[in-house]
């Protein structure tokens, strides 16, 4: 009743007969990504995959320990499982990376605000698409997708990402697909040791080696916040319209349907209106403004 | 001097944009140079000689601890530069710099530079104002590396 009467304020449908229970799902796969991030398959125990957009979240239950905020990483070109891939930094995020096959976890979602891809604005033009650490999980579907755009008029797809040295790296083996597929792939990590061939310095050092056209360009950025920002900034000051530029903000989802409050950020809930916010606009602001 | 390396110093993003007369007088100070793989540019406690200006290839600004090994701190690519102790005494280089693959560059002798420094006021000028800008976005992005931003903040 509470989930009728709520969503009938916000004029949106509910989301399921019970959008606060969390739906078993038994883990078919685990994949360690590095040495603190797993990618968990995840399939409902009553067959049903639910549709996400990519950039949207779930929030995963480890039964007996908590509920924790996690984004999709499945690309919708893939058939199966959904993936969650998940950085331990908490006793649930530990609990979920610690899940074996064939144990079960709860899945509520997805929710929130995606990158858009599939519509117009991403349909055609040039994509930057700007990742730091674990933030390429949630950007992995969208990637996957831009790639492979039936009718992009000659828009290409950039794929920079960072982590701070090279075991941190995520989703080698996409890395290198996205490339094959004919996208733009540059990797950065803050230090490394000898023998490393590859690029080092910060994520938005990248930028200075790509071609895009401002004039088309979309940019899509996940990463900490303040590597979001002045990856904003930087790409504003190579003429990128900030309302073209999309950043997934993160405070503590809780609900995931912009009830209690706890993901405030100045007049959004971003487990809500979130977590992909235009830079443009008042986002630019809030993310230099103290939280009290 | 060449005219291509006249020209490649005129156009390259140091000095992109400067009167044609002050990089033709960086220039008069310039050479090619070519490094291969693994070949070391600078040595960490050497004399600070040269400005390198990276045609192609791949620098590693690297330094050595007995205990960590050997860390890349930054790569430089082409279009950047790599050398800045040849400014500011006591003229050595603090860090090596190694190339990890076919490097092509255009190295400036530090010598000739400060003296033409020394002799134009303006010259001078215009070079440390074009050099501060490359050592602030380096700052920031050092600073910004500092803070570690992807090491793990205690959440969920």
């Amino acid at each position: 009743m509470l989930a009728e009467t709520a969503a009938a304020v916000r004029g949106r449908p509910p989301l399921g007969p019970e959008p606060l229970e969390p739906v078993p799902h038994r883990v078919v796969g685990c994949r360690k990504e590095t040495d603190d991030v797993t990618t968990l398959s995840l399939e409902s125990l009553s067959g049903a995959t639910p549709t996400f957009a990519p950039g949207q979240f779930n929030m995963l239950t480890a039964y007996g320990v908590g509920e924790a905020a996690i984004s999709v990483s499945s690309s919708r070109r893939e058939a199966g499982a959904l993936r969650h891939t998940v950085r331990d930094v908490g006793p649930v995020s530990a609990a979920l990376c610690r899940a074996r096959l064939g144990d079960v976890v709860g899945v509520r979602g997805p929710f929130g605000k995606s990158w858009g891809v599939g519509e117009a604005d991403l349909a055609t033009g040039d994509v930057v698409v700007v990742a730091g650490g674990i933030g390429l999980a949630p950007l992995r579907g969208a990637i996957d997708e831009l790639v492979h755009r039936p009718d992009a008029d000659g828009g290409r797809v950039f794929v920079l990402t960072g982590a701070r040295d090279p075991s941190q790296l995520i989703f080698g083996d996409d890395l290198e697909a996205w490339g094959r597929a004919g996208a733009v792939v540059a990797v950065t990590v803050d230090t490394a040791p000898r023998g490393w061939t590859g690029h080092v310095g910060l994520v938005t050092s990248l930028l200075g080696g790509i071609d895009c056209d401002p004039g088309t360009t979309t940019a899509l950025i996940c990463g900490p916040e303040i590597m979001m920002r002045f990856t904003a900034k930087a790409l504003v000051d190579r003429g990128i319209d900030p309302r073209r530029i999309k950043l997934s903000m993160e405070r503590n989802m809780q609900c995931g349907l912009g009830w209690c409050g706890h993901c405030q950020l100045g007049p959004y809930l971003l487990c809500r209106d979130g977590p992909v916010l235009p830079y443009g606009g008042d986002v630019a602001r809030l993310m230099t403004e103290r939280e009290r | 001097m060449t005219a291509e390396v006249d020209a490649f110093v005129a156009s390259h993003p140091l000095f992109a944009g400067l009167p044609a007369g002050v990089t033709s007088e960086i220039a008069a100070c310039c050479r090619t140079v070519a490094y291969g793989p693994d070949e070391l540019l600078l040595v960490e406690g050497q004399p600070a000689d040269t400005l390198f200006l990276v045609q192609r290839g791949r620098v590693a600004i690297e330094i050595h601890g007995a205990d960590r090994g050997t860390l890349v701190v930054e790569t430089v690519e082409t279009g950047g530069a790599v050398g800045w102790s040849w400014l500011f005494p006591p003229y050595r280089w603090n860090f090596d710099a190694r190339a990890l693959g076919p490097v092509g560059a255009v190295a400036a002798d530090a010598t000739c530079l400060r003296a033409k420094m020394d002799a134009d006021d303006e010259f001078g000028r215009l070079l440390v104002t074009r050099v501060a800008g490359v050592l602030l976005e380096r700052l920031q992005a050092t600073r910004l590396r500092l803070l570690d931003l992807y090491g793990a903040d205690r959440a969920g």
